[in-house]
């Protein structure tokens, strides 16, 4: 369970976060949606403590986020950064399996390369890609290498930023698959920011829209469409015409 | 009156951003060496380190000593008396590259080419959010990127002050020897029976306090990157700058702690 109570930030005179209450339900998937520039990526890493929120609480577990053994947090994550943000220094399955060769999940590096194929496969990418380097993969590719090692050490909670974003229509539905297998099957809980009304239905138990650094709308995907919410609504419909101003 | 005021609210500001500056260089060492005294420690990154900072500085620091002691042998040749020639030539050769010119003419190498480096790798990690992903891949980037190499920097370094002396005297015996007509033997007897070991001790704890500051220089700035390309060029710029400003101060510092008593 992750609890954001009224968490604020801003980036010099930006405001950026104003304010946000938003409740994550154990083994439930979460999808985060708003306009480029809300703050998605930035409520996501607030979690994370990459980013240091100026006011509010952020609970996992109720537990606060910034509180305690930082080391033993982390180990429960798996992030998917939104540039994939893969190490150019070492090849594609070192990367993946970059947790299971240091650290309190270290293990074989013959078992590491093994368990990092396998999630390539997952993510629909051949063996061969294993040992090229990140800069020799297409873009859609590396954003796949950084799910496959998001999800690698299988961890309890899991943040994808944008997972489909640049693949194609089939890739993204193989994706968006495997994101609602792992919600399911391994209990995870998930938190993902799209772009993509396919990948919302396809993936979300429930939805929340960012906007004007406050959640403007939280519900079940179910009732995304019946919300009678005038901002979701013009987001959900991809109209210029409504209450977000379309700066042209 | 603004304008009067202009240059002293310029020096002010200056020296108010240099010392919170420094500050933070201090906290960002203060930390790096208490990561050094807790695991884990990466192996494979720290003899990675090894490689790039020494190994691959080879042929950079020998052509610099080379040149430099052969010109320094012609400098004191030409301005030394004809009949002390034989002797000053060598231990002033000796004396100059060990104590002050291969330490420094190193240290500035280092900062060239092992500071701008790892402060552009490291800025680049950093704007590729690649530092966010250590982190929550349960990696601290302090322990995995900058303790690796500021301890290969400190033991590598020397090591490659050493190699630089040796060439460089051997860069003056060899314009002696070979142009100005030395008698090899006394100019190799010249040279040992000259140099202390204070002389040698002093060129190696330099060269260890120089690859410090060259590496920390470089892991600062990177890791205080901006955002963006320019952010990687400024960091770049900036690492370079204080590596050599620190290393000359130190150098300062180190030459009146050893031979001022
Ligand atoms: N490290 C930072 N320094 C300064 N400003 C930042 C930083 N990170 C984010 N911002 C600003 O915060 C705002 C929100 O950024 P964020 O990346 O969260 O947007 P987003 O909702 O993920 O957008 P997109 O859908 O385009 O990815 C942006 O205006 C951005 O300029
Ligand atoms: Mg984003």
């Amino acid at each position: 369970m992750i609890t954001f109570d009224n968490v604020h930030k801003s980036f010099g005179p930006k405001k950026v976060l104003q304010g946000v209450n938003l409740k994550i339900a154990k083994g439930t998937s979460m999808v985060i949606i708003g306009g480029s520039g809300t703050g998605k990526s930035v409520l996501l890493k607030s979690v994370l403590g990459l980013v240091t929120p100026e006011q509010g609480t952020i609970l996992v577990d109720g537990k606060d986020a910034t509180m305690g053994d930082h080391d033993a947090f982390l180990a429960r994550f798996g992030m998917l950064f939104q540039g994939g943000a893969l190490f150019d220094s070492m090849p594609v399955w070192q990367n993946v399996a970059f947790r299971l060769l240091r650290g309190s999940l270290k293990r074989p590096k013959q078992e590491a390369r093994e368990i990092a194929v396998e999630k390539l496969r997952r993510v629909g990418l051949t063996p061969d890609v294993a040992d090229l380097f990140p800069s020799e993969l297409s873009g859609g590719m590396q954003k796949r290498v950084g799910l496959a090692r998001a999800i690698a050490a299988e961890p309890e909670i899991i943040f994808f930023d944008e997972p489909t974003t640049g693949l194609d229509p089939i890739m993204s539905g193989v994706i968006n698959d495997l994101i609602r297998e792992i919600v399911t099957e391994m209990g995870a809980t998930a938190m993902t920011i799209t772009h993509d009304m396919t990948s919302v239905r396809a993936i979300a138990d429930n939805v929340a829209m960012l906007h004007g650094g406050v959640i403007q709308w939280t519900g079940p995907v179910a009732q995304m469409d019946a919300s009678g919410d005038p901002y979701l609504t013009q987001f959900i419909s991809g109209s210029a015409d409504g209450p977000i101003e379309a700066v042209r | 009156m603004n304008a009067l005021l202009a240059p002293f609210a310029l020096i002010g500001r200056q020296t108010l951003a240099l010392l919170s500056m420094v500050g933070r260089f201090a906290i960002f060492f203060a930390q790096t060496l208490s990561h050094m005294l807790r695991p884990p420690f990466y192996g494979r990154e720290f003899l990675t380190a090894i490689f790039n900072i020494g190994w691959l500085s080879l042929p950079v620091v020998g052509m610099t000593a080379i040149f430099t002691g052969g010109a320094l042998a012609l400098q004191i040749y030409d301005g030394s008396s004809r009949f002390s020639v034989e002797s000053v030539v060598p231990q002033i050769v000796a004396i100059g590259m060990v104590r002050e010119l291969g330490p420094v003419l190193v240290g500035l190498m280092v900062a060239a080419r092992v500071t701008s480096s790892i402060a552009a790798e490291i800025a680049t990690m950093k704007v590729t959010e690649q530092i966010d992903a250590l982190t929550t891949l349960s990696t601290d980037p302090l322990k995995y990127l900058v303790v690796p190499r500021f301890i290969a920097a400190i033991l590598v370094v020397p090591v490659l002050v050493g190699i630089g002396d040796i060439i460089g005297i051997y860069g003056g015996f060899a314009v002696a020897t070979e142009q100005l007509g030395f008698n090899p033997a006394t100019y190799i007897r010249n040279t040992v029976d000259f140099l202390q070991f204070n002389d040698i001790l002093s060129s190696l704890v330099k060269g260890a306090a120089f690859g410090g500051i060259a590496a920390l220089m470089g892991c600062y700035f990177g890791m205080h990157s901006g955002r963006g390309a320019q952010g990687v060029g400024q960091a770049t710029k900036g690492s370079v700058q204080a590596a050599a400003v620190l290393i000359l101060a130190a150098n300062f510092l180190l030459t009146s702690l050893f031979f001022a008593t």
